[in-house]
This record gives structure tokens, C-alpha cells and sequence, in this order.
């Protein structure tokens, strides 16, 4: 596939080849495993939790960071998968593991049925329809016909998974292992997507559609495929959400949900797929100054982690545009640009450093001109 | 039929909010070509305002007048405050900031008034005009408040020097600019009415769905849905829009899938829109050089 000279810079951005993932991914494991025989297990309910945010933050970066759609409706599939988790455990007495490949599938085909049409629509519009989406899925959760399967207003209760196999370790150990090992697993496939040939394909129809086109990617099919990808990586979290608490309801996945995705997204850094479990450790934690917030200013205080999430947002996009990933990585290239420069190395291998080590941005040029 | 007739009003008169709530959402798109999704988090806080106003025993029209008139300067304050930092951003980073603006207003709201309903008055009488049957006096007053403000909007750009202003500075800011028109404050002023216009949705529509930090969500989906269907870039489309929403939605709801998937109803509006006739019922067609 030749390349046209105007896009060659963006696809060089892309993380092709990663150095050293192999140690990345060992550290991560090792730390994990750490966490897991030391943390009690309230903290490793938090972790685990991480660790789903983090799958579905994937999910949303695939389609916000490299094909650069707009979604405000990740949760919607979030709550799929869910739900659909639950009423597999509950009503047809699926075990659990096999709900995660189940909801994989079924939201890959939701989403893409979703994107399939909405993907038409460009930047603001998509982002409104997702919007709408997201307002919406708590009332058809509540639906009175749906009452038998999902349980109205009280949710759904299920079952938590149980240790198989006498393993040495308890309940919450082992379902952060489990939580740890899918996100890792997702974290590869991401990685693997956008070094190959479908990454490519949607980060050259992010950042410039016509090109993209004439170079004969067929737009609809690739956006409505990233759609679908991401809406299975927020069932898999979804799924795992539902396994690790035990119950679902219509108030756990109302459009805020969504809202604190997108925030985690921006956070972690937008197409920076390591950066996601920045994001997720900012939108797991955060709500709990909550409770040190209520401490100082009364009960209704309880709300002002949406003001810290808001202003945190807005002081994200004025002073680290590509998230904490984004300004750990500019840290890391400033420090070796002093570094190169105490020693006086040619200066001519700089720039080729600092672009290649560039976050892919959200780009604009698709929507800049509408 | 009687109960027909009363869906179809009291359709009409949700629809007289949503068309206030999407007039005000094309106020901001005219000047920015911008969706604010923190419109109605801004309608919910100025009508908590009032409520705090009447709840000081401020007269009810004192205190709707005080309430439009802050609004207005909230709105131009957060364009120049916030959203003017932005004006060249890519359109993710501003829908962030809206959202952002969802979360800070939200939770300031609910730090200060707390969570539970409220109840709003109206400045309606409690019984029907002219006793007729079908319509109660705050569904008639709606429309008659959709009506007043569609005509101030309207005299206002068609009569005022200020009212050209604004709309040849969304026309055409590089041509504004040079004839001496401010467009920056054109900009903020925009945003200062529709926080205005977003006031009086609010305040119109709290009485029926009482008030709560989270009352305008599902009602700023409703106007989106009528600005979308009206056109975005026509205020008299959107007005349009929203009244035929409002109805729309009420019968459906009411005779076909319940009031619960009213919403689902308005989503639907939206996709199927913006799929057949983005411009809308009544909006332009935009075409841009690639």
C-alpha cells in the first residue's frame, strides 16, 4: 500500500513497533500479582475496578484517539453488556466467564448496528445522536415490558463468581486476577489494532478523510467496525462490572457514566492506550474525596467531585492537551533532549525523536471545515 | 376525544419549552456553529435562582425578569471566561468543555441547594382559563411565554442595530470585523441569550417536572430533538420543531410505547434526522469545500 506524502507524518506517529512491550507488560503483571496478595479486599475491589474502567477507556480511545469519533453514549454499552451479563447469570444461569466472549459479540454487533447509521453523521452530530443514546438507556432499562428480565427500578441481582478449582486464594483475589488478565488481554489486542492494518486505515480516515477514501479504505465499513470494537471492549467491561459487583441497576449507568468515560479518556490521554489506566485510576478514585469533601463542607458536598472532574478537565485541555500519557511523555522527551544536549550530541536527531514519540492528537481537520 | 385533545395540549405546551430550549440552542449554534450541551445545566441553574429569589418572597415577575437579566451576564461571562479559550479547538476538546460545564454546574447546584425536589410556582391561576376544559392556564401560559419570546427574539435582530450586529458577525465575521463590529462580544452576547432564553425554559418547565438538579437532561433532549428537526441554523424552524416534538412525543407516548420510552422516541427523532435531512424541516444546507 503506497502512502501519499501528506499523511506519512501522522502515520509515523502511530506507536508501530513498541519498544520493550514485553517488560511493560511483565511489570504490569508483577504488579499486579503484588497488589493482589497484599491489598485488602476493599482496595482490591477498587483495583479491579480500575481495571475495568481501563478496558472500556480502551474501548473509547479506539474510537475517539485513532479513528476520531465522538462518542458521549460509551457507557449505553457499557450498561449492554451489563445487563445482558446479569440476565445471561441470572435467568439462563450462564456461567460467568463464558457472559464475557457472549457480550463481546453481542455488543460488537450493537455497536456496529449503531455506528453503521450514526457514523454518517460528522463530529458534533455523532456526539449529539451518542448523547442521546446515553439520555436514553436508563428509561428502556426501567421499560415496564422488560420487568421480567431486568428487574425494573431494583435491578438485577447475580450470583458473584466463585473460586473454581479449590485455588489457594479467596474471592476478591481472584476476581482481580481475572479483571487484571482481561484488561491486559484487551490492552494487547488495542495495541496490536492500531499496528496493523485496520489501525492504520482509522487514523488516516481521522485525519483526513478524503485521502483515505481515494486510497480506496472504505470510510463507512472501518468507522462502523471502530464503533463496533469499542462498544465490545465496554461490554467486556460492562460483563466483568456486573461479575465483580453482583448487581445491576438503571442508576449505575445513566448518562454520567458516559461522561466520566470521556473524562477518564481525555485524562489518560487521548490515543494513548497505557495512559487509559491514568484515566481509569482518576475516575475510580476521584469520586472518593467524596467522602473527605462531605467531611469538610456538609452532606451535600457530596457532589463536588463532579466540580473537581469539571475543573480538572478544563485545566487538562488548556495545559496537557494529550493527558497525563501526553505530559509524562513530553516529560520523558524534554529530560532526553537536556540529556542529548549536556552532551552535547548533534542536534539534527531531535526533532525525529520528539515527533515520533508524539501522541496521536484528536484531530480536526475532518470537522474544521463543516 | 376530550382525552385526545388533552394530550395534543398538553404535547403542545411541553413542546412550547422544548421551543424555547431549541431557539436557545440556535442562538449559540448561529454565532459558533457549536451544540452547547451544558444548555440545560445552565436553564436548571437559573431557575434555581429563582426559586431562591421567590423563595426570599421576591415577586414572581420581579424575580423571572431578575433571573433572565442574570442569565444573561452568567452566559456572556462563561463565553468570555471559558469558552473563548477554546475558539479554535478541534470540536472534541469543545465538547469536553461543555461536558465539563455539565459536571461544574451540576454539582455546584447541588452543593448549594441539595438534592431533593423542589417545588416551583407558576405565575399562572390554578383554574382553567375561560373554564374551558381542555387546556389548564400554565399550559395555555407557555405558549403564550413561547410566543412573547419568539416575538422579542424576532424584533429584536430584525430592529435592532445590535440584533444586525450579531447576525453579521455569525454571517460573516471577517466582513463584520472590518466594518467595526465587535465579534468577540458579538459572540458572548449570543451566548448571553441563549442563557437568557434557557432561563425561561426553565422556569417554565420546573412547575410541571419540579426542580432538581437533574430536571433539564431528558428535556434538553427534547430540544435538541426540535432544533434538530427544525433546522439548526433557523430559529423559526426550531421553534417549530420543538412544538412538533412536544406534540409527537406525548401521543406517541401516550397511545403507542408509554411514557417511559418517550425518550427513546426523541433518540430516534434525532438519528432519523439527522440521517434523511440533516438540515432539518427547515434549516439551510450547508456546502463546504473539501
Amino acid at each position: 500500500m503506497s502512502v501519499p506524502a501528506g499523511i506519512k507524518p501522522d502515520i509515523a506517529r502511530l506507536p508501530r513497533r513498541m519498544p520493550g512491550r514485553a517488560p511493560a507488560f511483565a511489570a504490569a503483571l508483577i504488579i499486579g500479582l503484588l497488589l493482589a496478595f497484599s491489598a485488602s479486599g476493599y482496595h482490591l475491589f477498587q483495583y479491579a475496578q480500575v481495571l475495568i474502567y481501563m478496558i472500556a477507556l480502551i474501548g473509547l480511545n479506539l474510537l475517539t484517539g485513532f479513528n476520531g469519533s465522538i462518542s458521549l453514549g460509551h457507557g449505553a454499552f457499557f450498561a449492554i453488556g451489563g445487563y445482558g451479563a446479569a440476565i445471561l447469570m441470572a435467568h439462563l444461569s450462564v456461567p460467568w466467564w463464558l457472559t464475557l466472549p457472549i457480550m463481546a459479540g453481542l455488543c460488537f454487533i450493537a455497536g456496529f448496528g449503531f455506528g453503521m447509521p450514526a457514523l454518517r453523521l460528522e463530529g458534533l452530530y455523532l456526539a449529539l445522536a451518542t448523547f442521546a443514546l446515553a439520555i436514553t438507556m436508563p428509561g428502556i432499562l426501567n421499560y415496564k415490558r422488560f420487568d421480567a428480565f431486568t428487574g425494573g427500578t431494583s435491578g438485577l441481582q447475580v450470583d458473584k463468581p466463585k473460586v473454581p478449582l479449590h485455588l489457594p486464594i479467596n474471592q476478591d483475589q481472584f476476581l482481580f486476577l481475572c479483571c487484571l488478565a482481561a484488561a491486559l488481554v484487551m490492552l494487547f489486542i488495542a495495541q496490536n489494532l492500531v499496528s496493523g492494518r485496520v489501525g492504520r486505515a482509522m487514523v488516516a480516515l481521522r485525519d483526513h478523510p478524503v485521502a483515505a477514501q481515494t486510497m480506496g479504505i472504505n470510510s463507512a465499513m472501518v468507522k462502523a467496525t471502530c464503533f463496533g470494537i469499542a462498544a465490545l471492549y465496554a461490554g467486556v467491561a460492562g460483563a466483568l462490572d456486573a461479575a465483580l459487583v453482583g448487581f445491576v441497576a438503571p442508576d449505575s449507568y445513566s448518562v454520567f457514566l458516559s461522561l466520566s468515560l470521556l473524562v477518564g479518556m481525555v485524562v489518560g490521554g487521548l490515543g494513548s492506550l497505557w495512559g487509559m489506566l491514568a484515566g481509569a485510576i482518576f475516575i475510580e478514585f476521584v469520586p472518593n474525596l467524596a467522602d473527605s469533601f462531605s467531611d469538610m463542607f456538609g452532606e451535600s458536598a457530596k457532589a463536588l467531585p463532579w466540580a473537581v472532574y469539571g475543573v480538572f478537565l478544563i485545566a487538562i485541555l488548556l495545559l496537557a492537551p494529550h493527558g497525563i500519557a501526553g505530559a509524562l511523555r513530553r516529560l520523558v522527551t524534554s529530560v532526553r533532549d537536556m540529556m542529548a544536549k549536556a552532551s552535547s550530541r548533534p542536534a539534527t536527531e531531535l526533532p525525529a525523536i520528539s515527533v515520533g514519540n508524539q501522541p496521536a492528537e484528536p484531530n480536526h481537520r475532518t470537522t474544521q471545515g463543516s | 376525544m376530550t382525552a385526545f385533545l388533552n394530550q395534543c395540549f398538553s404535547g403542545l405546551a411541553m413542546g412550547g419549552i422544548f421551543a424555547i430550549l431549541a431557539l436557545s440552542l440556535v442562538m449559540i449554534f448561529q454565532a459558533t456553529a457549536l451544540l452547547n450541551f451544558a444548555q440545560g445545566e445552565m436553564a436548571m441553574a437559573s431557575t434555581y435562582l429563582a426559586w431562591q429569589l421567590i423563595q426570599h418572597r421576591v415577586p414572581y415577575w420581579l424575580a423571572f425578569f431578575l433571573t433572565v437579566i442574570l442569565s444573561f451576564a452568567a452566559g456572556v461571562l462563561i463565553e468570555r471566561l471559558i469558552i473563548r479559550r477554546f475558539a479554535s479547538a478541534p470540536v472534541l476538546t469543545v465538547v469536553i468543555v461543555f461536558i465539563a460545564l455539565v459536571f461544574i454546574i451540576d454539582s455546584v447546584v447541588g452543593w448549594i441547594f441539595g438534592y431533593q425536589l423542589q417545588e416551583f410556582p407558576s405565575p399562572f391561576p390554578d383554574h382553567n382559563w375561560f373554564n374551558n376544559p381542555l387546556v389548564s392556564s400554565h399550559q395555555s401560559g407557555i405558549l403564550l411565554v413561547t410566543l412573547i419570546v419568539m416575538a422579542v427574539v424576532w424584533a429584536f435582530f430584525r430592529f435592532t442595530t445590535l440584533g444586525l450586529a450579531m447576525r453579521a458577525a455569525a454571517q460573516n465575521p471577517a466582513s463584520s470585523r472590518l466594518v467595526g463590529i465587535k465579534v468577540g462580544w458579538m459572540l458572548a452576547l449570543g451566548w448571553g441569550l441563549a442563557a437568557a432564553i434557557g432561563s425561561i425554559a426553565g422556569m417554565m418547565a420546573a412547575p410541571l417536572v419540579y426542580l432538581d438538579p437533574s430536571m433539564m437532561s431528558s428535556l434538553l433532549l427534547y430540544g435538541f430533538a426540535g432544533a434538530v428537526l427544525g433546522g439548526i441554523n433557523n430559529p423559526w424552524g426550531a421553534v417549530l420543531g420543538g412544538l412538533i416534538v412536544g406534540v409527537s412525543v406525548n401521543l406517541v407516548g401516550a397511545y403507542l410505547v408509554g411514557t417511559q420510552l418517550q425518550l427513546a422516541v426523541a433518540l430516534t427523532m434525532i438519528i432519523g434526522v439527522l440521517l434523511v435531512r440533516p438540515s432539518g424541516l427547515f434549516g439551510r444546507t450547508i456546502v463546504t469545500r473539501v
